[in-house]
């Protein structure tokens, strides 16, 4: 795909957060293939700076910039934030994929693990969806992507702290899309089941269970496009949360999923 | 150098030492604190578009009043590693005073007239004052500005950083002719006066120079004696441009305003000229009347009924290729059958501010917005050239819905757009849909203009590569303003978005 930019057709800019694996690594690079100028937000500096090598390398253009951030270094964020729109001139999706699961055993109750969710799943989703907001309730424009989870829907027994912290991530963009939508702000909040990620593969089910995070990303990328405003990938999660959100307490909370 | 230069107020140096004290990071407390107070917080961010309202771009707007707050502002960027785009009315129609992501400085407020004499007519003002603000405050006096664009909204500052020119360019110059001084605050903090003969360099290359040299904090310019406040307009329709053209020559040296209407849809582009003389010695037997600013004041309704503020709702419907073929065909023939050879007095404001007539015309063009094209042609090869561009308008399928000729003669300003010849203006609607084949059509019609020997104009322009201006400004001038830039601005402190396309 040639691109070519013009002031009639700018080359438009994305952020992703959590971008030095998973899903976040994937759209960074979708994004990248799309046309878009990418901003990649991560922890991890040597990841990071090699896959934007990587993506620069494959176009062989400059398409992705590393930015090193701690999602949970909160007040760094309106800062970060300035500055890549400073080096990036427009900005039109902020993708939010940063998230962790610690391993929780069933009958395990930690603090630390807990606030750590809520720090990273949270309080930095919060952080940097707030300035996307306000950036894109200025220019009445641009898309909210936020990587939720299908764990959000109900209260589990395993991980208690992982599904609270989707669930409030899942109603905070809704809250953001139900202000934002009149301002002509499209927020996306994607809802991934089985995706063959760090964090999938670390609850050690089988890799043939799950799509790869290129697919999802594939997903994410037509449903912003279509403005969806909740996107199950793969698919088919969209009917097992169908039948898992009704199914009753008295039946639930005997259950072990 | 000659630059003289003048005291700042005490405080800003006062916070020129917290600044190196950050620099040096020597006191991390002061460091957090200042970081607080002075970066842009986010509810500075603000949407700016382009007159044409086709470009979109998010900038931290400060609004400085003063000159030091300029200078303060100058540091703030400097520490954050921002760019700052100076910013006037905003009535460029491309992107000369946008600056996404930056610093954007709207000097609106730095709107004060300075001094104004009456008998000399010379006024000084800050360069936030707009053209309104000048005819309105010397009308009554007996002075007009030498030189005006087709609006009085625009900002003097804006205006001398674009070098307008007006419906008399051929014989009044553009208006930095009539610019006796100009004072300018650079991003080395240093405020310099420059005039054609003190500084002569940086006066030729500031004005003209896009608002990247520095920021102009007062402007002294000579006004133009009139007698009257309304004008001779002579109007006839010409069925070609050929004509048009052919009907400009004799008269240009006895008319004070000349300019055509050509209608970009017909392919030889037929139109109508208008044709305007000042009033001279005792022609106007009312002067005291015609010249006070109640006078001058345009109708806020249309045919008597209704509300201006409404009537761009109305030509909406119009605004597409079908309507604008009807709506120039009747207007044509409305001038040939109506107007032809029609001899009228108008007001000066009527006369000179066309644009100013349907308020918010602009957003008559939809939520796309518009773009105009306007290309200066030596004579000889003037008429060759925009009958080769309009047909491969029309050819395109990108007809333009609006065409302004104008006659023009060459000036010394170092960027300079003029030539010995014609300027042809051309309005586009930008749709979602046909940006790319326009910005196609710009480019095969910058060949069409370069090889006619033709320049372009910043304050229209948002289609134009940094390898056209090169190529029509010379490698010589980019080199003379490219060495201005860094004795102004080392740091390359300001920038717009189209000195970032065209002239970096």
């Amino acid at each position: 795909m040639t691109l070519t930019s013009s002031t009639l057709s700018p080359i438009h800019g994305a952020i992703v957060v959590g971008a030095s694996s998973g899903i976040g690594e994937a759209m960074a690079r979708r994004l990248a293939r799309e046309g878009y100028s990418v901003a990649l937000v991560a922890r991890r500096v040597d990841r990071l700076n090699a896959i934007c090598d990587e993506i620069n390398a494959q176009l062989g253009t400059k398409r992705a910039f590393a930015y090193p951030h701690d999602v949970t270094h909160f007040d760094e964020v309106p800062t970060l934030f300035q500055t890549v729109l400073r080096d990036l001139e427009r900005i039109k999706i902020v993708v939010y994929s940063s998230g962790v699961m610690p391993t929780m055993a069933l009958n395990e109750y930690n603090f630390e693990k807990d606030r750590l969710m809520i720090d990273v799943n949270v309080l930095g989703a919060i952080a940097w969806l707030n300035q996307a907001a306000i950036l894109f309730d200025r220019l009445g424009s641009g898309h909210i992507v936020g990587i939720s989870s299908v764990s959000g829907v109900r209260g589990r027994v395993v991980n208690p702290g992982y599904g609270m912290t989707k669930a409030a991530l899942t109603t905070y963009l809704e809250s953001l899309r139900n202000r934002l939508t009149r301002k002509g702000v499209h927020v996306l909040t994607v809802k991934p089941g089985f995706v063959d990620t760090d964090m999938f593969r670390a609850t050690g089910r089988a890799a043939s269970m799950a799509i790869s995070s290129d697919q999802a990303a594939g997903d994410i990328w037509k449903a912003i496009r279509a403005r969806k405003q909740i996107l199950y990938t793969p698919a088919r999660w969209a009917w097992i949360m169908l039948v898992i959100r009704y199914i009753p307490s008295f039946i639930f909370r005997r259950l072990s999923i | 150098m000659d630059y003289v230069s003048h005291p700042l107020h005490p405080l800003f140096y006062f916070q020129k030492t917290f600044y190196l004290v950050i620099r040096e990071r020597n006191c991390s407390l002061i460091i957090v604190s200042l970081f607080i107070v002075f970066m842009p917080t986010s509810d500075r961010l603000t949407l700016l578009q382009n007159f044409g309202r086709s470009i979109k771009s998010a900038a931290y707007i400060y609004r400085p009043s003063h000159t030091e707050h300029v200078a303060e502002i100058f540091s703030l960027a400097a520490e954050r590693e921002f760019k700052i785009g100076l910013r006037g009315s905003g009535r460029s129609y491309g992107d000369a005073s946008l600056n996404a992501g930056g610093i954007i400085l709207d000097l609106r407020r730095m709107n004060r007239i300075i001094e104004w004499g009456p008998e000399s007519g010379v006024i000084k003002v800050e360069p936030g004052v707009t053209i309104q603000q000048i005819w309105q405050y010397t009308l009554e006096d007996g002075w007009w500005l030498p030189v005006v664009p087709g609006t009085m909204f625009p900002t003097i500052g804006g205006c001398l950083a674009m070098n307008i020119h007006g419906k008399n360019n051929y014989v009044a110059g553009p208006i930095g002719e009539h610019v006796l001084e100009f004072e300018a605050l650079l991003p080395t903090d240093e405020l310099i006066t420059c005039s054609p003969q003190r500084n002569a360099d940086l006066f030729y290359a500031m004005i003209g120079g896009a608002g990247v040299l520095g920021v102009f904090t007062s402007i002294t310019m000579q006004m133009k004696k009139i007698y009257s406040g309304n004008v001779w307009v002579d109007a006839w329709s010409a069925p070609t441009l050929r004509a048009m053209m052919d009907d400009f020559e004799p008269i240009k040296g006895e008319s004070d305003y000349l300019v055509g209407w050509v209608d970009g849809t017909h392919s030889r582009g037929r139109g109508q000229i208008h044709r305007a003389t000042y009033l001279h010695g005792d022609e106007d037997h009312e002067p005291t009347q015609t010249l006070s600013v109640e006078f001058q004041t345009l109708p806020d309704t249309f045919l008597g009924v209704m509300p201006k503020s409404l009537l761009w709702r109305f030509m909406r419907p119009f605004m597409n290729d079908l309507g604008t073929t009807l709506v120039n065909t009747a207007k044509y023939y409305h001038a040939r059958l109506f107007e032809h050879r029609k001899r009228y007095v108008q007001s000066l404001v009527a006369f000179n501010f066309l644009l100013d007539y349907v308020p918010n015309w602009e957003k008559s063009y939809g939520s796309g917005g518009l773009i105009q094209y306007q290309s200066f042609i030596p004579r000889e090869q003037a008429h060759d050239a925009f009958v080769e561009m309009l047909r491969l308008c029309q050819k395109r399928g990108l007809p333009t819905y609006l065409g302004v000729l104008k006659r023009h003669r060459p000036d010394q300003f170092l960027l300079t757009h003029a030539v010995d010849g014609y300027s042809l203006a051309m309005d586009f609607p930008a749709k979602q849909g046909n940006r790319i084949d326009l910005q196609k059509l710009a480019d095969d019609m910058n060949e069409i203009v370069l090889s006619a020997g033709g320049r372009f104009y910043f304050a229209k322009d948002s289609t134009l590569n940094a390898n056209v201006v090169k190529r029509y400004l010379g490698e010589d001038t980019m080199d003379r303003f490219r060495k201005l830039k860094a004795r102004c601005d080392p740091d390359g402190l300001l920038e717009t978005e189209l000195y970032r396309r065209l002239l970096s």
